[in-house]
């Protein structure tokens, strides 16, 4: 479990991270969603002991990362897959790896093996794409078997299939029980891979819930209706729902009610109707909308 | 233990430690044949044969030692060090015994390499290693190798960039502490207390040419083996300095 309290990272004036507080549930996959510079990065890596808070603390199973003896046992993290040296072959990098923490060296190949690099594990990391670097990150991560596993923006760069592989194997990870805290700044991403949820824009938490939860609170359903007696129809809807015209085309955009009530609301009435049809709030829009005051750099 | 075992993991497992050693090999032995080489036989001695291990092979090895840290900084293997060892100190610390440790090794090395291949060159020469002084000449330059590789990786654990750390250690070794001497009247006393100064000071040959020997005219106030005690603290200084800066700064 990872705890967050009150967690604050001011360089200067800018506050990257600010009063933020979250949980991070074992046996789940947790996302870490916000825009590009929302604080997603920094957070990580107080939590790893990188970047000391400003204020506020941040403990791994109630300890702070410093305190723990051999870490890479306890806590596994991608933060940046080019964190190698480019001459050092994949084995080097991850032989370091697990002498520092007493790790047995055949862990090296057999993670090697399940990130599927085992055949280019003599080359020079330098000289690996952005999807081998990601998997050697991931290979580094999963060396001490660790209960909790960090990764930041693990699919960025990645092509589908490494993608749709990353995706399944944090559920794994977490269906076997260990601690997934994932960071995204692409909710449709999340949306697949994530059960929970922990939004943040400009450094301060926008929601902690459940995946399933943010979605269905973000994207509310509304129903597109029109229809030669709009003015009359509206008028006796307004009764049971919220209406409003679409200013484009004059259709009714109804919240509030099912189509099929609609229906037959107008069939009572003898309203004819020209379209009826169902509308579900695209995920990104109600994303964008509910991070929009937090994005730090706007284009125009 | 361990952490020495990953220090030297991580040092022989890139190139750069390879090259810096081979080329202050060809340089510090080179300049001694060159010199063996077009020296009468029968003039060369002692203090000849460790011009190039004490001054031009010294440059290499700060520039060796300074990349051991500076790439780790370059290519933030830094930060995956400090998650394997949160324990800064003990990392870094660790770092600097590992490549003080091949430093040393590798001036011991060049130094009776080079008067070795002086004897072969020049065997009319008189280069036999009978006193104190003269083994304190030939086997000092390890010490003073071990003692620069820890300078060196304070300036770089404190610049963190190569070019940075690099044009530092060069002027400094090279230029700067030799070019106080130019101020008048003050610039002779400065010098008597400056670090590399010191170092050559260990291990000047008493009753030389003193135009021969780099320091000459210097009033010193230490003894040799003060001043490389007083050249080893001034290191130590700077990377306790260097390791409470890396202990308190985001990496």
């Amino acid at each position: 479990m990872i705890q967050a309290v009150r967690l604050r990272k001011h360089y200067g004036r800018t506050k990257a991270v600010d009063d933020l507080s979250f949980t991070v549930k074992p046996g789940r996959v947790t996302g870490f969603l916000g825009p590009n510079g929302a604080g997603k990065s920094t957070t990580m890596r107080m939590v790893l002991g990188l970047d000391t808070p400003t204020n506020g603390d941040v403990t791994i199973d109630g300890k702070h990362y410093a305190e723990l003896k051999e870490p890479l046992r306890k806590v596994g993290a991608l933060l940046d897959a080019k964190w190698t040296h480019p001459n050092r072959s994949a084995r080097s990098h991850l032989k370091w790896m697990a002498v520092s923490n007493k790790i047995p060296l055949k862990r090296v190949d057999e993670v090697l093996e399940i990130v599927g690099l085992a055949e280019v594990a003599n080359k020079k990391a330098g000289g690996f794409s952005l999807g081998m670097s990601q998997r050697l990150g991931i290979a580094g991560a999963l060396l001490g078997d660790p209960e909790v596993l960090l990764f930041d923006e693990p699919v960025n760069g990645l092509d589908p299939e490494g993608i749709l592989w990353i995706r399944q194997f944090m559920h794994r990870l977490a269906d076997e029980g260990r601690t997934v805290f994932v960071s995204s700044h692409l909710l449709s991403e999340m949306a697949q891979t994530a059960q929970d949820l922990i939004v943040i824009g400009k450094g301060q938490l926008i929601a902690q819930t459940t995946t399933e939860q943010f979605i269905s609170d973000a994207t509310q359903d509304h129903v597109r209706v029109r229809s030669p007696h709009a003015l009359k129809l509206r008028e006796i809807l307004a009764a049971s729902a919220t209406v409003t015209e679409d200013a484009v085309n004059g259709a009714l955009v109804v919240h509030g009610l099912p189509a099929p009530q609609i229906g037959e609301i107008a069939a009572e009435n003898q309203i004819v109707l020209h379209e009826l049809s169902p509308q579900r709030g695209s995920l990104e829009e109600a994303f964008m909308q509910l991070t929009k005051e937090s994005v730090e750099y706007h284009a125009h | 233990m361990t952490l020495l075992a990953v220090e030297r993991i991580k040092l022989f497992s890139t190139r750069s430690p390879y090259w810096c050693t081979a080329l202050a090999l060809a340089l510090g032995v080179g300049l001694t044949a060159i010199i063996a080489g077009t020296t009468d036989n029968g003039q060369m001695s002692i203090g000849l044969t460790q011009f190039g291990s004490s001054q031009l092979a010294l440059a290499v090895v700060l520039v060796m030692s300074a990349l051991a840290v500076t790439t780790e900084y370059r290519f933030s293997t830094i930060r995956a060090t400090f998650l394997a060892v949160p324990n800064r100190t003990s990392a870094l610390v660790a770092k600097t015994v590992v490549v003080a440790f091949i430093a040393a090794v590798l001036g011991e090395i060049i130094a009776f390499g080079s008067w070795g291949l002086a004897k072969v060159m020049s065997p009319a020469s008189d280069l036999a290693i009978n006193t104190g002084a003269e083994w304190r000449h030939v086997a000092g330059v390890g010490l003073l190798y071990g003692i620069g590789a820890v300078l060196a990786i304070a300036v770089g654990i404190l610049v963190r960039q190569t070019a940075g750390a690099v044009a530092i250690l060069l002027v400094w070794n090279m230029l700067l502490e030799g070019l106080i001497g130019i101020i008048p009247k003050v610039g002779v006393k400065i010098q008597a207390w400056l670090p590399f100064q010191n170092a050559n000071h260990f291990l000047a040959l008493p009753g030389g040419d003193p135009a021969e020997q780099p320091g000459a005219g210097i009033d010193f106030k230490l003894s040799q083996w003060g001043s490389l005690a007083y050249f080893a603290g001034i290191a130590i200084a700077l990377l306790v300095v260097a390791l409470i800066v890396a202990k308190r700064r985001d990496a």
